[in-house]
């Protein structure tokens, strides 16, 4: 679990990751080097109106003289106008790469996603694959246009600022320079210091968000316990820890300001002392002064602003980490070289060569285990012949699962091998086989839109009538049509506006549609309507027949009509047959359709009472 | 006008520090006006040699600090002002950040524990119905909302009036005329800002709904994986993704186009007031109708006066907000909480329960419970069989005044159930919920919950009864294991048997089942209710349930439909009867029919 633990930065300065982050900007170049053009005029705008200040004092006030005024006021204003423009165009061109940069990383990110082995999502929570597309790849894009930005604006305008400067006055500008480093090393501390406590306040705030949770769903049994105190307490040392946390970084924070103003006071202070002085001895005019005042000023901004930019930017490196690893997730259950030579890519098959699909498949000798070495079967044998319906029963976690992820390689076996109509399905296509299966969960999976669009799923290509048909047979069509716009009708997010058997009745039609040559049915423990259970009965019924396929079963009648049962605990089949040989048993299979017999039979009864 | 004073409600108590923090910023205010005036000063009258003419008998300090002969000379005493000055600005500036911030985070403290505080005394029905993602919604955005507002935006309204008022003032001491022009486009820049934020509201909103589309797209495709696979969906769901992709990108586009119009526009407005203050400056200075100094301290303060109207006006936008997120969260403290009835009776509870001809209903003329009668003894066991719907939950609930009955009477121990403290009652009627709720804490910390003083060995023993610490033993780390999305996900199963460990440590004279006990397997269950008879004998047992072999053994079994007990009795009793008991045995024994049938 600590793989998934929120990492929040790190601190070394990582120059082969920033190499391959900009890697993304690449597309953008163009808009990178346009930013750079606008942000290097910006920030020598900035840097000149002391300068003008300076032109104004000296060639008008010292001289007491209005010739040349309007000319000056004219250039005044065209150069505001050209500001406003530069920094129009900046704002939309970082736009460019603020938005391209994250469009383009969830692109990459969402396709490997597609690819990923199965594996991946049992032992990845989806909501840290979320943080990443989200939350992170947001502060990426951030990071690469705004901050960027912000540090080519403060560069360059330092830079020109000091320029002119020196052909001002050297020992005047001296003074400045020399406060350039103070100022850095104090705002980057300080930065960091906020920054980092900023952070935590977060923390604690998502702890108390979780806490706000626990209050309302658990109310109840607060309620039932008498803790309703005990659990004040709690929530208000939280918010205790929030409060003591976050006056703690007001005040770090509000120490900079009045620092970095001091500072900025002295450094003003001697402008003018010194200045001063030149100014009584004639060897610096009024207007150099008044330049230099205003620098002293304007000059601590660009720094400020890098300091931040400097601090974020680790964050920002801590974000690109977990979005690269993400892109970089090895794929190890893809075609091989041969097979893609052979078949084509995953995005442009050569379907025209794919070979038939019938049905027989046989486990040689397999044995599974996750990565973490958790060994989930065993020296696993299985042979199945195109057209057999295999029924697998056993307790949560004895495997019956893996077997079917195995037989769809959704996993692939870490020893042995499983053959396909005689061949290991390694030199077979990937898409072949998926395009192969039916998968239906009886706790179905819908996609939010329309009914015809969650039938035509399994098959994209599919006409309306065909549509249509794949409905008929499941008796999904009548209750279609009776809904409010039919076919057309939304189905809301995961099919929320649907009744848990027609959800059921649609995964069907659905199945159906694809054709497949093997069905998978994984069979929830949810109880519908005796009505429904009977169109649902017969929606497998004929979805079955002639197709290979492993039903994870749970209801009677389902376990009953397969051709074979197998009984599994600990990865192993430890009874099979047929469901009246394995009653004349008195085993393990007895056991658990007796008890499940029972708890049917009672539901009906009290549902009808 | 209400919500404001739920605003001063949550603010009551720091009053003293909110003053103190704007004394602070007032006092830093004036500093921050007076420097620039240093600089005209040294500029005009100790660099240059015009009159002084200094407001407020400042002219005096000057002449007795030494004067312009005096003081041209020792610059340096100037840079020393200078710097003494931002020193003692900079104090109440820190003062002000550190004052303000304890302030609002008290009251931001203070508006999470009134909310909560309510919230888990609100009663047991309000709970039933409420609409969690709604509420948490409320008390986690809606409060931060407040509370940024609390905490930032009103105090920086107060310091940017107050520096406005002093700058303002300053300025038309200095020079009436040159005041004017130096506001000039100070109305637009508001305006335009205001304007601005308020439509970027609505942008932002739509926005937020394209990334809401975005990340449910993405997380369907997540979780249904497996149907993408199966069906060899990717490249559709590539497609389908990208779209939203790029409308979330082209949205975010819409708004920095128009951040750019307003930034530029605005940039533009500011700039022009800027060199309007200049130009008119250097026009009048030549006219000598004011001095250089006069304009390097007048550039100055336009600068003070232009960027904090920015931020008011940005301010001013999200104002509006904030007193809708306080309307929402009024409307849940608007909602009464449960009388506890502390004055009630603490009696000794043993656990005798009489119900006589109890009435029941959650709405008006819709009757759940109609006349239920029965008599428990001390120790006894009773069992409860019904469909959903019957009225046996709600039956348990009365017990533990949930809910508050219509008609008839509950005693326990011959007193009337609504005469006693209710929290002294639900202390000493232990109920296992059929869902139990488990907190994100170590199993330990769950089971003994709220009651610190336990030892070990008492967590360990109650785990054994209800057939827990065995599994528990298994984790890595055992009893400390965490719960929930940090630690371990527990089956059905296993969370109904932690929650029989956390009620049965508590020593409680009455103990209910509220089928709790469906997601155990029937041996566990039988083992679970034989530990709990050889711990004491003297626990009143309330089981609801649909498993004859529970049923089975209970010393009395009430048959509940619709609201009315219709059979009573003992398993062999009601075996004699037609009934709904009859039928559900009648189950058990067809199994054997079925299979000999093979």
């Amino acid at each position: 679990m600590n793989l998934y633990e929120e990492q929040e930065f790190t601190k070394r300065f990582d120059f082969s990751l920033w190499r391959k982050l900009f890697n993304f900007v690449r597309p953008y170049k163009k808009y990178f080097i346009q930013l750079c053009v606008f942000m290097i005029l910006i920030g020598g705008i900035d840097a000149v109106f002391p300068i003008l200040s300076k032109i104004a004092v000296d060639n008008f006030i010292d001289k007491n003289t209005l010739d040349g005024f309007w000319i000056f006021c004219t250039a005044l204003f065209i150069i505001i106008l050209l500001q406003a423009y530069n920094v129009r165009q900046m704002i939309r061109v970082a736009g460019k790469i603020e938005t391209g940069v994250p469009y383009d990383i969830r692109k990459v990110a969402f396709q490997k996603l597609q690819q990923l082995p199965l594996t991946f999502f049992d032992r990845t929570p989806v909501g840290w694959i979320m943080a990443r597309l989200t939350s992170d790849v947001r502060r990426l894009g951030t990071a690469l246009s705004w901050n960027m930005v912000d540090m080519i604006w403060a560069v360059s305008m330092m830079i020109i600022m000091q320029i002119f400067m020196f052909l001002l006055n050297w020992k005047l500008a001296l003074i400045i320079l020399a406060s350039v480093p103070v100022l850095i090393i104090i705002s980057i501390v300080f930065q960091n210091i906020i920054l980092n406590n900023f952070r935590k306040v977060r923390k604690i705030n998502s702890k108390i968000t979780g806490a706000f949770n626990e209050g309302i769903m658990g109310a109840k049994t607060i309620k039932a316990l008498g803790l309703e105190e005990e659990s004040l307490n709690e929530f208000s040392k939280l918010a205790g820890e929030m409060r003591n946390f976050s006056v703690r970084t007001a005040t770090v924070a509000s120490l900079y300001t009045p620092v970095v103003l001091v500072l900025g006071s002295i450094v003003t202070g001697l402008v003018l002392w010194r200045g001063g002085i030149q100014i009584t001895d004639g060897s610096v005019s009024y207007g150099t002064l008044v330049a230099f005042v205003s620098y002293t000023v304007q000059f601590f901004e660009p720094v400020k602003q890098f300091a931040r930019v400097f601090s974020e930017l680790q964050y920002a490196q801590a974000s690109g980490e977990r979005v690269l690893s993400l892109i970089e997730t090895q794929v190890d259950i893809k075609d091989s070289d041969g097979v893609i030579e052979k078949y084509g890519d995953i995005f442009n098959p050569h379907i025209d060569k794919w070979p038939e699909f019938k049905g027989n498949i046989s486990f040689r000798n397999v044995s599974f285990a996750y990565k973490d070495g958790e060994k989930v079967l065993e020296n696993f044998n299985l042979e199945v012949k195109a057209g057999e319906t295999i029924a697998l029963v056993g307790e949560t976690g004895s495997g019956k699962t893996t077997i079917v992820n195995l037989a769809c390689r959704f996993y692939e076996p870490t020893e042995g091998e499983i053959l396909i109509d005689g061949e290991d399905y390694r030199k077979r296509p990937l898409l072949w086989l998926y395009s192969n299966i039916g998968y239906v969960l009886q706790e179905p999976y819908l996609f939010s839109g329309t009914v015809r669009e969650n039938i035509a799923y399994g098959r994209l290509d599919a006409t309306e009538e065909e549509i249509i048909r794949a409905a008929k047979i499941v008796n999904a069509h009548d209750f279609i049509m009776k809904l409010e716009k039919g076919y057309d009708t939304d189905v809301g997010e995961r099919g929320g506006k649907l009744s848990t058997g027609q959800k059921q009745l649609i995964s069907f039609a659905r199945a159906i549609l694809a054709d497949p040559g093997m069905f998978i049915l994984d069979e929830a423990t949810s109880s519908v309507d005796t009505e429904t259970e009977a169109l649902i009965q017969e929606a497998i019924h004929k979805a079955l027949k002639g197709r290979t396929s492993f039903i994870i079963a749970h209801r009677l009648s389902t376990i009953r009509s397969a051709d074979r049962i197998l009984v599994i605990d600990k990865g192993k089949i430890i009874e099979q047959g047929t469901h009246d040989e394995l009653i004349r048993k008195r085993g393990h299979y007895y056991r658990l359709y007796t008890n499940q017999f029972i708890e049917e039979q009672e539901s009906k009864v009290l549902a009808g009472s | 006008m209400k919500n404001l004073k739920l605003l001063l409600k949550f603010m009551k108590g720091n009053s003293i520090i909110y003053i103190a923090a704007i004394v602070a910023i007032s006092i830093s205010s004036i500093f921050g006006t007076i420097i620039p005036l240093v600089i005209r000063t040294t500029i005009d009258s100790i660099i240059g040699d015009r009159p002084a003419n200094l407001p407020f008998r400042l002219n005096n300090l000057f002449e007795k600090i030494g004067g312009k002969e005096y003081l041209s000379n020792k610059l340096w005493i100037v840079c020393i002002i200078l710097v003494g000055l931002t020193i003692a600005n900079g104090i109440f500036m820190y003062m002000k950040g550190k004052l303000a911030a304890l302030a609002s985070e008290n009251s931001g403290k203070r508006i999470r524990e009134n909310i909560y505080n309510h919230l888990i005394h609100l009663p047991y029905e309000y709970h039933v119905k409420a609409q969690t993602g709604d509420l948490i919604q409320r008390c986690t955005s809606d409060v931060e909302t407040v509370q940024n507002f609390v905490s930032g935006h009103m105090i920086e309204v107060v310091q940017i009036l107050l520096q406005f008022s002093y700058v303002f003032a300053m300025m038309l001491i200095l020079d009436v005329k040159y005041t004017l022009v130096s506001i000039l486009f100070i109305p637009f820049i508001l305006t335009l800002t205001f304007r601005f934020f308020v439509r970027m509201k609505k942008v932002f909103m739509k926005t937020e709904e394209s990334e809401g589309r975005l990340s449910s797209t993405l997380q369907e495709n997540l979780t249904g994986i497996r149907v993408v696979k199966a069906f060899g969906a990717q490249n559709f769901e590539i497609d389908k993704f990208d779209k939203r992709n790029a409308e979330y990108r082209d949205n975010i586009s819409d708004i920095i186009y128009l951040m750019s119009n307003f930034w530029s526009a605005s940039d533009f407005m500011c700039l022009l007031q800027y060199c309007i203050v200049l130009v008119s400056g250097v026009y009048w200075t030549v006219g000598g109708h004011t001095t250089l100094g006069t304009v390097v301290a007048f550039s100055t303060y336009a600068g003070m006066l232009i960027w904090p109207v920015r931020a008011l006006g940005q301010i001013m936008a999200f104002m509006g907000q904030a007193f809708v997120s306080l309307g929402r969260i009024q409307e849940i403290l608007d909602e009464p909480v449960e009388k506890m009835d502390e004055q009630g009776l603490k009696p000794q509870i043993k656990g005798e329960i009489e119900f006589n001809d109890v009435y029941f209903e959650y709405e008006d003329g819709k009757p759940v419970l109609e006349g239920v009668s029965f008599n428990i003894k001390k120790g006894q066991t009773v069992a409860i069989l019904g469909s959903t719907g019957s009225g046996k939950s709600s039956l348990v609930h009365l017990l533990l005044r949930f809910y508050d009955y219509k008609k008839g009477t509950i005693k326990i121990d011959g007193i009337e159930l609504k005469n006693i403290d209710k929290r002294w009652l639900r202390e000493k009627i232990g109920i296992v919920l059929q869902e139990p709720f488990l907190f994100s804490k170590t199993i330990k910390d769950n089971i003994r919950l709220g009651k610190w003083d336990v030892e070990d060995e008492d967590i360990f023993r109650a785990s054994s009864m209800a057939a827990i610490h065995d599994t528990i033993q298994r984790f890595e780390r055992g009893y400390d294991t965490l719960i929930g999305e940090r630690g371990v996900t527990l089956s059905g199963g296993q969370r109904q048997r932690l929650a029989i460990a956390r009620t049965i440590i508590r020593d409680v004279p009455v103990l209910i089942f509220d089928d709790s006990l469906s997601a155990v397997d029937v041996e566990t269950d039988a083992a679970i209710r034989k530990a709990l008879k050889e711990k004491s004998k003297d626990i009143t047992t309330i089981i609801i349930s649909h498993r004859i072999t529970t049923l089975a053994e209970a010393d009395l079994i009430l048959v509940l439909e619709n609201g009315k007990i219709t059979q009573r009795g003992t398993h062999e009793e009601l075996l004699r009867q037609e009934g709904l008991y009859k039928r559900v045995w009648t189950i058990q024994n067809s199994i054997e029919n079925d299979c000999l049938a093979v």
